[in-house]
């Protein structure tokens, strides 16, 4: 019998297959169950098209902080990756990208130096091979433990988008849940184009902080991916299914002639 | 007394003020710096704006829904030269911290200062910022208004900016909503600002899980002008008189003038396009030690940066 798992939102069982089939989207309720980033990029790249970069980054603690080198090693091995995010290159219907893929199962895809680093790296990589630059963000904001080194990841990521945008290629981001602090505060909230899945919580402070600052319960809704497309800040939200064929279209309209096909 | 000997004696005092400035800043605990930086009294931004131009004119709004009183923009001249100044407000009374929200700006804030940047690149107005702010504003029209989105705008242009820019943190430098004005080509602390990723007590809460460690979470954050300035994050410390800045704080003034004053004569002269890959570059190299094999890791922005059209 194969593994079942219960929806958190409608609360209905299902065997996982058949939720893996709908691409984890809920086939009653639509709620988007997380992606892993292997899964997330199997969902929009070509066959076996994705290339990782290679991880060569020392292990940082800029800050000295006692027990963060465990906690990096226990990430590690709950979410089988090495960081918060996976960096590569992919084609999507033929055409060549750079994507990179955050993951909230690696200590709430807070981003550190590597995180930054991997980042700023797959924008300029894609800045000079002149192909898009796709990138699912997931993640609480910047990873305290690394001090101060945390906050100019904000800076390195969106100096990167500038440079990105200076070279005229285009940067595409999916927002997914949840999206928040400085992650959103940097180069999340820079795409060319602004993706988000359904539901997905966007927003710069964390639902409780700004509970705490006006000292009530927030609206239903408040920050989530539809409330972020009636303020302006998204232009779309794409289902699972249809993210592919419109992360496609986009490359196509934005890369001209510039395929490989 | 006779000259020689009051030489004598000035240049005593002199020595025993240095060596007391020292002193009280090696033995001031990174809690104490949180303190000073966030003492009522302390010069604010106006003031240093004040004391350093002949003449300043405050430029209101960000010509999109309001005009945010956490920031204060405007023209100033130094000298013969004309300077745009952008800075938090936090108001110097219990009335003025209400209006001015304490120091943390809206979106408004942070598109206002944006504003003035892009107008002094277009008149090439070199930039300076003060930044003192506990933050960004959490609130509840920040959010539908796109705080997240204003911060990382100006982070994005800037990185890119064709003019001069030095920043100044001279109080507290609260995390996104003080990077929202601080990216530029040289950043200096005054001797007791701090500068951090998240409020000592907000570190104890969510790390720590006890809000009553804020004192043990502001050392272990290592947040204070010199933890910076060894972390190479700043460009260099700004003295402020050995009681802190309020005690004399025309002495702290003098030495952002003349830090000012100083670099504007050298950056002025470089072209737009030497000050933009110059400042690209020192972000970028902002954790050249991930890279122990490899140490130069602009090598590709460079390359990038040469084949675009600036």
């Amino acid at each position: 019998m194969s593994k079942q798992i219960q929806c958190p939102s409608c609360h209905r069982v299902f065997d996982y297959d058949v939720v893996a089939s709908y691409m984890k989207v809920c086939p009653k309720c639509g709620y988007h169950h997380r992606l892993t980033p292997a899964e997330r990029i199997s969902s929009i790249a070509d066959g076996n098209s994705f290339a990782e970069f290679p991880f060569t980054y020392a292990f940082p603690n800029p800050i000295g902080l006692e027990g963060y080198q465990e906690k990096i090693s226990q990430s590690r091995d709950k979410a089988n990756l090495e960081e918060a995010v996976i960096t590569g290159e992919c084609t999507i219907d033929g055409r060549p990208c750079v994507v990179a893929v955050m993951s909230f199962d690696f200590m709430g895809g807070s981003m550190g130096s590597v995180v930054g680093e991997k980042i700023a790296e797959a924008m300029i990589e894609g800045a000079l091979r002149h192909e898009p630059v796709i990138i699912f963000t997931a993640s609480g904001g910047a990873r305290m433990q690394e001090g101060i080194f945390s906050l100019m990841q904000m800076a390195k990521t969106s100096a990167a988008a500038a440079l990105l945008e200076k070279s005229l290629t285009p940067l595409f981001i999916v927002l997914t849940h949840p999206t928040t602090g400085g992650v959103t505060a940097s180069f999340a909230m820079l795409g060319d184009v602004n993706l988000a899945e359904k539901g997905a919580l966007i927003g710069f402070a964390g639902p409780r902080v700004i509970e705490g600052t006006i000292g009530e319960k927030l609206p239903a809704g408040f920050q989530s991916a539809e409330f972020q497309l009636e303020k302006g800040f998204i232009d779309a939200i794409v289902a699972r299914e249809d993210m592919k064929k419109t992360l496609s279209f986009l490359i196509r309209v934005h890369m001209g002639e510039h395929s490989n096909e | 007394m006779n000259k020689e000997s009051a030489k004598l004696y000035s240049t005593v005092d002199a020595m025993e003020e240095i060596a007391s400035t020292k002193e009280a800043s090696e033995g001031r605990s990174s809690w104490e710096c949180v303190l000073l930086s966030r003492q009522q009294n302390r010069p604010s931004a106006s003031y240093y704006i004040h004391q350093i131009c002949d003449e300043f004119m405050e430029l209101h709004g960000d010509r999109y829904y309001g005009d945010d009183k956490a920031m204060i923009t405007g023209i100033g001249t130094m000298g013969g030269r004309a300077v745009t100044f952008i800075g938090n407000r936090k108001g110097a009374n219990m009335k003025e911290n209400i209006s001015c929200n304490y120091g943390m700006s809206n979106p408004e804030g942070y598109r206002k200062a944006l504003r003035a940047a892009k107008q002094a690149e277009k008149f090439n107005r070199p930039v300076i910022c003060f930044i003192d702010t506990p933050g960004a504003y959490p609130g509840l029209g920040a959010e539908q208004r796109g705080i997240g989105e204003a911060i990382a705008r100006n982070l994005k242009e800037f990185a890119t900016l064709r003019v001069p820019v030095l920043s100044f943190i001279i109080g507290e430098g609260g995390s996104g909503g003080a990077l929202g004005i601080g990216i530029g080509d040289k950043l200096y602390m005054l001797e007791n600002a701090v500068y951090s990723v998240i409020t000592p007590e907000g570190f104890a809460s969510i790390l720590l899980r006890d809000p009553s460690q804020a004192q043990s979470a502001a050392e272990a954050m290592k947040m204070t002008s010199r933890d910076l300035k060894e972390f190479q994050i700043i460009h260099d410390i700004i003295p402020e008189a050995p009681g802190g800045a309020h005690t004399d704080p025309a002495f702290t003034a003098n030495a952002i003038k003349e830090t000012i004053e100083r670099d504007l004569d050298n950056l002025c002269t470089k072209t737009p396009e030497n000050l933009v890959r110059y400042r690209l570059r020192k972000i970028r190299n902002i954790d050249v030690q991930l890279h122990s094999d490899n140490p130069e890791t602009s090598t590709k922005l460079l390359e990038v940066f040469t084949r675009c059209r600036l």
